[in-house]
């Protein structure tokens, strides 16, 4: 049985952040993923804001883990390479508003956020789409933009390049403590470890269960989302919320990092396994376009890519971020919503600090820095001309929408953490994100795949296991159905 | 039989029926009509267009080469489904001679390289 | 910087047969092709019927591309570009391209037929409620997984869209061994063409649902099911008729839109109603020397109408780039009345006919098209049936123009 340092339950965001910063450690360290792919779960499909901070109750975790991680995010988005805008944000308010607006600022100050409210005339200055009804707003310069799930596989990328493992697929299905160490055993092999930090996001409290460690009650939602075409771009500049309620931040409309347009999202409670399935549905989509209309009048609906669902899992009002105390050296992260996304590299940052103390961990003199990847989206004439030279297969186009090399899906194929699927390699490299949605370059992409993993074409996937797209040879089922 | 004129856009819902050993179509608005009926219901014919594995992989696109039965296409397609072709391939290639006994030759649509 | 008189962007039977009639004129040609191989989308249209009205016999697609193609490559003048992906074109008609055995590759033309062809409109697009899974596919997608590939996308199919691509697929996947369940259509009436109703469909038991649409997809992983039910007023689904049909997989054939994304940001004006640019009867759009042609200029029923399209487009840009096309001041020509749109949107007095293509709204019996110039009848014709699935024209005596021109129908 292999035998680890720390062993990480969970790839989304905040368990990769985790791991990432493990890997600054002498140490052996290993993350447990269920899905094909890191950042499946709520880390894959939410707002991609990176809040300023004002919105959290002063004093709790949220409001620390959040100033914390915001402060973060320009050099490590940096040293990433990942996408990440600083656009500022608006929380927009009509008549009456004015209160609620004076109550954020207030926490802005407590927190140490920077905003201030801002007169209709100099909220239309920033955005001059904005609805006529909105008489004040309050601006923070430091909100911002990343693509939530390009951070968590850079993240998951970055540690995998210094040293740590990553095994997908494989699910915790037991998991004990006898004597120091703890058993983690998955549905396909099983591990010894001295330190485990459950990070399972939405399956987090059913981890708690297997250990015998109590579990929190905990509340999931599912909210539904637009992304509009590229073309769309510059509707909005910041991003602009509504006044927030009980039900959380509202239904907002911002640019995202990678430059279409976000709509939404709305706020359903459902139960656990509802929460999996993840179903858009109309009335969801109805609630947006009515609450995005409020803010911006003029959004150009005809230019709706894709509609999807995001899930997200809240215990009580705050995080749970705490080592256990029944068992010693278990970590738990539980109910991280929002502003989970911003707080991930703060989170991480001190639970890897927690795991070597109690461990007493080394760190490493450095890191190894991860490469930077050629994107021709991005390239300058002359970088094109160079790269192609070396390698003709970056001057071969395979997504006509969002103009991806044929090089840089090869490039997330045989990235530290290999794309393994259709859906791995769109979230790398945005081949299929664009206004046909793969309808030309999926079969293309499936070709690639099908020769770099050397498997018949039946065999590649969407995503998961099960989700193979062209599971059959022609003729293969004839006269049989 | 009901069917629906393909002659013209109008597309006339035709009731073809045989009555004293006499086709009568109705509900057709032009002569046309009353052929491509009486046609259909004695004799439907199709050309059909499929696809034929190759043994080294991948498939050849085929059409026979003049309409056949359409009572003859399940037939043909259970053929197809089984057959394998061998060699390279160039559109107008002769892959197969009357599959179903219909005098139908089974032609190949595109080039196959080996 | 190589130099061309004429770049054509884009080689399936718009491109090429552009690249054909501006060689019949002289003119120096660059064909520029993003795939590996000339025909587009016609490589994966293994099904008969093109070629009728142009070759005057029934091809399949691959045949009728492979008439166009073998021309093309014997004609020296012509200079191929294949795996070519232009990502830009300027107003002074510099197209830039990548390659994998060119790299960046800058061509300077005197004249440039756009020829990019159309996209299929996606789940997203229509925003289908429900799970994510695998299962769900533009028909065209499809299309080429399985007689491109060789791979079959599922066993139990629902397809929504009665568009010929769906039409075709229906009887393409029954073939090779998958069941087709439904083909819902939310409109009372198909977008395919009549024959292909009853030859996809009929002849394969296969049954079509019209003012019916898909209300939701079920399944994790896999597509499980869909929902389905009839849809009332506004083309809004009756919910509490909804009926869940299990399969697993669900085909999409509901829409194509020209594919002008090249266009964005540059000052060729656009119609709305097309997605297309607005032209001239030469097919030259409102930037001079820029022409285009094809299903990027306004979607098609028949591609034996986009080779005679393109022929126009590809002769006139020849003669810009040689200085022999006549100039002047244009009409506009709109529709009313039961069009939706008509093609050119602009045209020239002169001598000679044109012919003006429209299509119209909704199925219409026994009315008459009338084409108006100045305000006076020029042209009436009566119709037995037009449907919007096919494209339609009416040719007018250019010397009959006195003014504005407009097409539209009545009782």
């Amino acid at each position: 049985m292999e035998k680890y340092d720390v062993i990480v339950i969970g790839g989304g965001v905040v368990g990769t952040a985790v791991l990432r910063s493990l890997s600054a450690y002498k140490a052996k360290v290993l993350l447990l993923e269920k899905s094909s792919d890191v950042a499946s779960g709520a880390s894959r499909a939410n707002s991609g804001i990176v809040h300023a901070g004002y919105d959290a109750e002063p004093g709790t975790k949220k409001a620390y883990f959040n100033v914390k991680g915001a402060a973060t995010f320009p050099s490590l988005t940096r040293e990433l390479h990942v996408p990440y805008k600083m656009t500022g944000s608006l929380v927009a308010a009509r008549e009456g508003g004015l209160p609620a607006l004076e109550e954020l600022k207030r926490r802005a100050d407590l927190n140490g956020v920077k905003a201030e409210i801002l007169p209709a005339e100099k909220v239309r200055a920033l955005e001059p789409n904005i609805s006529r009804e909105i008489l004040y707003a309050l601006y923070a310069p430091e909100a911002g933009v990343v693509s939530p799930y390009k951070l968590t596989i850079a993240q998951a990328d970055h540690a995998v390049v210094n040293g740590a493992e990553i095994r997908l697929e494989e699910k915790v299905v037991a998991l004990s403590k006898r004597g120091d160490e703890f058993f983690v055993r998955t549905d396909r092999g099983e591990y010894a470890a001295s330190y485990v930090v459950n990070a399972a996001g939405a399956g987090a409290a059913e981890v708690n269960g297997l250990i015998g460690e109590e579990a929190p009650v905990e509340t999931h939602a599912v909210g539904d989302y637009y992304i509009l075409d590229s073309t769309a771009a510059g509707i909005v500049n910041t991003v602009v919320f509504p006044l927030p309620d009980e039900k959380g931040k509202g239904i907002l409309v911002a640019p995202t990092a990678d430059g279409n347009v976000i709509l939404g999202p709305t706020s359903r409670k459902v139960p656990h396994d509802e929460a999996e399935r993840c179903e858009v549905t109309p009335e969801g989509l109805a609630l947006v376009r009515e609450g995005v209309l409020r803010l911006i009048p003029s959004v150009d609906l005809r230019k709706v890519i894709r509609v999807y669902a995001g899930t997200r899992t809240a215990v009580g009002g705050d995080f749970i971020i705490e080592e256990s105390t029944r068992f010693p050296r278990y970590f738990m992260l539980l109910g991280i919503c929002s502003p989970g996304l911003t707080s991930a590299p703060a989170i991480g940052e001190y639970v890897a600090g927690e795991a070597a103390a109690s461990l007493g961990l080394e760190k490493k003199q450095s890191m190894l820095p991860l490469p930077h990847k050629f994107r021709l989206s991005e390239a300058s004439a002359e970088e094109i001309r160079g790269k192609v030279l070396s390698d003709p297969s970056f001057g071969r186009i395979v997504c006509r929408c969002e103009k991806v090399t044929e090089g840089e899906i090869l490039a997330a194929i045989r990235s530290p953490l290999p794309a393994r699927t259709v859906d791995a390699v769109k979230r790398r490299v945005r081949a299929g994100m664009g206004r046909c949605q793969g309808g030309f370059c999926r079969p293309r992409v499936m070709e690639i795949l099908s020769r770099e993993l050397g498997v018949p074409l039946s065999e590649i996937r969407l995503g998961d296991a099960g989700s193979e797209i062209a599971p059959y040879e022609v003729k293969q089922n004839y006269g049989k159905i | 039989m009901d069917t629906t004129c393909i002659m013209c856009p109008m597309g006339c819902a035709l009731r073809v029926e045989e009555t004293d050993g006499k086709v009568v179509v109705t509900g057709n608005g032009c002569p046309r009509g009353a052929k491509y009926g009486e046609a259909e219901f004695l004799h439907p014919e199709r050309v059909v267009t499929t696809l034929l594995k190759h043994e080294r992989g991948g498939v050849v696109s085929v059409k026979t080469d003049r309409p056949i039965p359409k009572s003859k296409i399940g037939e043909f397609l259970s053929w197809a489904a089984s057959y394998r072709v061998s060699g390279a391939v160039a559109t107008g290639d002769a892959l197969a001679e009357d599959p179903v006994g219909c005098g139908a030759t089974v032609v190949a649509t595109a080039d196959y390289e080996e | 910087m190589e130099r061309f008189d004429v770049a054509v962007i884009g080689g399936g039977p718009a491109g090429m047969a552009a690249a054909l009639a501006a060689r019949e004129k002289g003119a120096t040609v660059a064909l520029l092709e993003r795939d590996d191989r000339l025909g587009g989308i016609l490589n994966q249209c293994i099904h008969n019927g093109f070629g009728l009205h142009y070759f005057g016999e029934e091809l399949t697609g691959p045949e009728y591309a492979k008439r166009f193609r073998d021309k093309v490559l014997a004609d020296a003048g012509i200079t191929v570009f294949l795996e070519a992906m232009v990502l830009s074109l300027t107003e002074d008609r510099v197209v830039t391209a990548l390659s994998p055995t060119k790299g960046l590759v800058e061509i300077e033309a005197g004249a440039v037929v756009l020829a990019m062809g159309c996209r299929e409109r996606s789940a997203g697009a229509i925003a289908l409620a429900g799970t994510r899974p695998a299962g769900i596919y533009t028909a065209g997608m499809a299309q080429r997984l399985c007689n491109v590939e060789g791979y079959l996308v599922g066993k139990e199919v629902v397809i929504l869209g009665s568009g010929d691509i769906g039409l075709i697929m229906a009887r393409r996947m029954t073939s090779e061994g998958a069941k087709v369940k439904l083909v819902a259509e939310i409109m009372p009436f198909s977008s395919g063409l009549k024959r292909n109703i009853v030859q996809c469909l009929n002849d394969y038991d296969i049954p079509l649902r019209y003012s019916t649409t898909v209300t939701r997809v079920t399944g994790k992983n896999r597509l499980t099911g869909v929902y389905v039910a009839p849809v009332g007023e506004g083309l809004r689904p009756d919910l509490s008729r909804e009926e869940y049909i299990p399969c697993d997989t669900l085909l999409l054939s509901v829409g194509l839109i020209p594919e002008n994304d090249l266009l964005t940001g540059s000052r060729v004006e656009m119609s709305r109603v097309t997605s297309g640019a607005v032209v001239d009867e030469y097919r030259q759009t409102s930037v001079p020397g820029i022409f285009s042609a094809g299903n990027v200029l306004h979607v098609h029923d028949l591609v034996d109408n986009v080779s005679e399209e393109a022929r126009i487009a590809g002769a006139a840009a020849a003669d810009y780039a040689q200085g022999a096309l006549s100039a002047g001041e244009t009409l506009s020509v709109t529709a009313a009345d039961g069009v939706r749109y008509a093609l050119p949107q602009r045209v020239h007095a002169g001598e000679g006919t044109v012919r003006l293509y429209f299509r119209v709204d909704k199925v219409y019996r026994g009315r008459t098209v009338v084409v108006t110039s100045g305000g006076e009848v020029i042209k009436r014709k009566k119709t037995l049936v037009m449907a919007p699935g096919e494209m339609q024209y009416i040719e007018v005596d250019r010397a009959l123009f006195k003014g504005d021109v407009s097409v539209r129908t009545e009782e």
